[in-house]
């Protein structure tokens, strides 16, 4: 087993009287991508964003490299730097175009030299296709196109891990594939991450381990292979159905 | 009409111009400073600071101009501060001016949406650089129609500084009449005084918004 980068140890979350989390533990190691997926509402989303200090936990602990990181409420953007956030609703800052997205973190945030970035910004947008692109207003862009210089901007800060909170559900089908083929990429090119999603095929082809979050609770965890094939519960298996369902 | 009334007193009206437009702009460039401080200490949910902003913007907002102003010119010099009118009607106007340049800088950042603050905590930025770069461009953006707004109104409150002996366009037209009783030409010129000081400024400011409209940003949720 590689290293264990992020641990998560009996995490609780509560929103007022609602409870979202409920004392869940589990380890992410160096390249590892782990896939949570489970009903809206039972915490997944919750998860990540308590992971970068984006919510206040109640109890337990999260560790980065064996350092607790949960718990502080300074220097919250020292922690935001060794972990990248891409969301569902890509929030590419408007007023800006493509390049100067991508050049706000490095610059200001690490403090390198727009001279420096540059070169390694128009890599990174070549690689995802969308060099041609790099003057264009967010607003110019397509779903599918603002997701991958979202994916993009978070990736240029060189994160020790990415989190994905539901990438995809806001674009069109076909506008998926585009989106889902830059994060097999990252995958292979052994980028650890957690990601939150619906799409469970592309779950299955990226993920190294699912957790099945529901009502707080991790209700099982195992190989992609497993848990969607022969899943051990009753939960997890109701839920794939679900899907199967909507596929018909 | 006397025009030769008209024509002799109309160097007296352009200096007093002068003089409010110069009293209007720096009061104005100040109040935008005083309310961008303020709104960056709300936003930021800086403690003591914020709550003495709070109080400092509803004490400003539902005072009247003129009683800050007697306040700063009669009130003051009963425990030794004496200021000349000009000082008065400077701190005055951006006492006032600051709070509602603060009250339409807060409209706008709160149009800016949580996730655009969170897109930016999330690349590592901290409080300050968040509010510098992501935050205050948009909120911007979208308060300034209402910080237009406040810099006319402003502009015309200007006319209350006669009442601290300030030689502004109130001043020199509330003399002449006093002096010679020529109440329609003294109160024609200072209607034309404003107005040829205004109606420019109005219409750079339509010019600005219509500018600002179709340059608009926006993620797709707003366009």
């Amino acid at each position: 087993m590689a290293e264990k980068l992020l641990e998560v140890r009996k995490l609780t979350k509560r929103f007022d009287q609602a409870q979202i989390l409920n004392g869940i533990s589990f380890d992410v190691a160096q390249g590892e991508v782990v896939v949570v997926v489970g009903p809206s509402g039972c915490g997944k989303s919750t998860l990540l964003r308590c992971i970068n200090g984006l919510e206040r936990i109640n109890s337990g602990e999260i560790l980065l490299r064996g350092e607790v990181i949960s718990g502080q409420t300074k220097n919250l953007h020292r922690i935001r730097q060794r972990i990248g956030m891409v969301f569902q609703s890509y929030d590419l800052f408007p007023h800006m175009n493509v390049m100067e997205n991508l050049l706000l973190g490095p610059t200001k945030a690490l403090g390198r030299t727009r001279d420096a970035v540059i070169p390694e910004a128009e890599a990174a947008l070549k690689r995802v296709g969308l060099i041609e692109k790099r003057d264009a207003l967010p607003r110019q862009l397509s779903g599918g196109q603002k997701q991958r210089v979202a994916i993009v901007r978070a990736l240029l800060m060189h994160p020790e891990m990415l989190l994905l909170d539901e990438i995809t559900a806001a674009l069109d089908p076909e506008m998926v594939r585009e989106v889902l083929g830059v994060v097999l990429d990252l995958a292979r090119d052994g980028m650890t991450m957690l990601i939150v999603t619906h799409e469970m095929r592309f779950a299955e082809a990226v993920a190294d381990r699912v957790l099945f979050l529901e009502g707080g609770n991790i209700v099982e965890e195992g190989a992609p292979r497993e848990f969607f094939h022969s899943p051990r519960t009753d939960r997890a298996r109701q839920f794939l159905e679900s899907f199967d369902y909507e596929a018909k | 009409m006397d025009w030769t009334f008209v024509q002799k007193f109309t160097p007296m009206y352009v200096k007093a111009a002068g003089l409010t437009l110069r009293i209007a702009a720096i009061g104005i460039v100040l109040s935008m400073v005083v309310g961008l401080l303020c709104c960056i200490v709300q936003s930021l949910r800086i403690p003591v600071l914020r709550r003495i902003a709070a109080i400092y913007i509803e004490l400003a907002r539902n005072t009247p101009l003129l009683v800050q102003l007697f306040f700063l010119y009669f009130g003051l010099p009963k425990v030794g501060i004496k200021l000349n009118s000009e000082s008065c009607a400077i701190i005055g106007l951006t006492f006032l001016g600051g709070a509602y340049m603060a009250e339409a800088l807060r409209s706008g950042l709160e149009a800016v949406e949580l996730s655009q603050r969170e897109a930016g905590a999330c690349i590592g930025l901290t409080n300050l650089q968040n509010l510098r770069y992501v935050i205050l461009p948009q909120a911007l953006a979208t308060a300034i129609p209402a910080l237009c707004a406040n810099v006319i109104f402003l502009i015309k409150e200007t006319s209350v500084f006669s009442a601290v002996a300030l030689a502004d366009l109130m001043y020199v037209a509330k003399d002449l009449i006093g002096m010679y009783y020529k109440t329609d030409e003294a109160l024609m010129m200072l209607v034309a005084a404003y107005l040829v000081l205004l109606l420019p400024v109005s219409l750079l400011f339509s010019w600005i918004e219509r500018r600002l409209r179709y340059a608009g940003f926006g993620d797709t949720r707003t366009v």
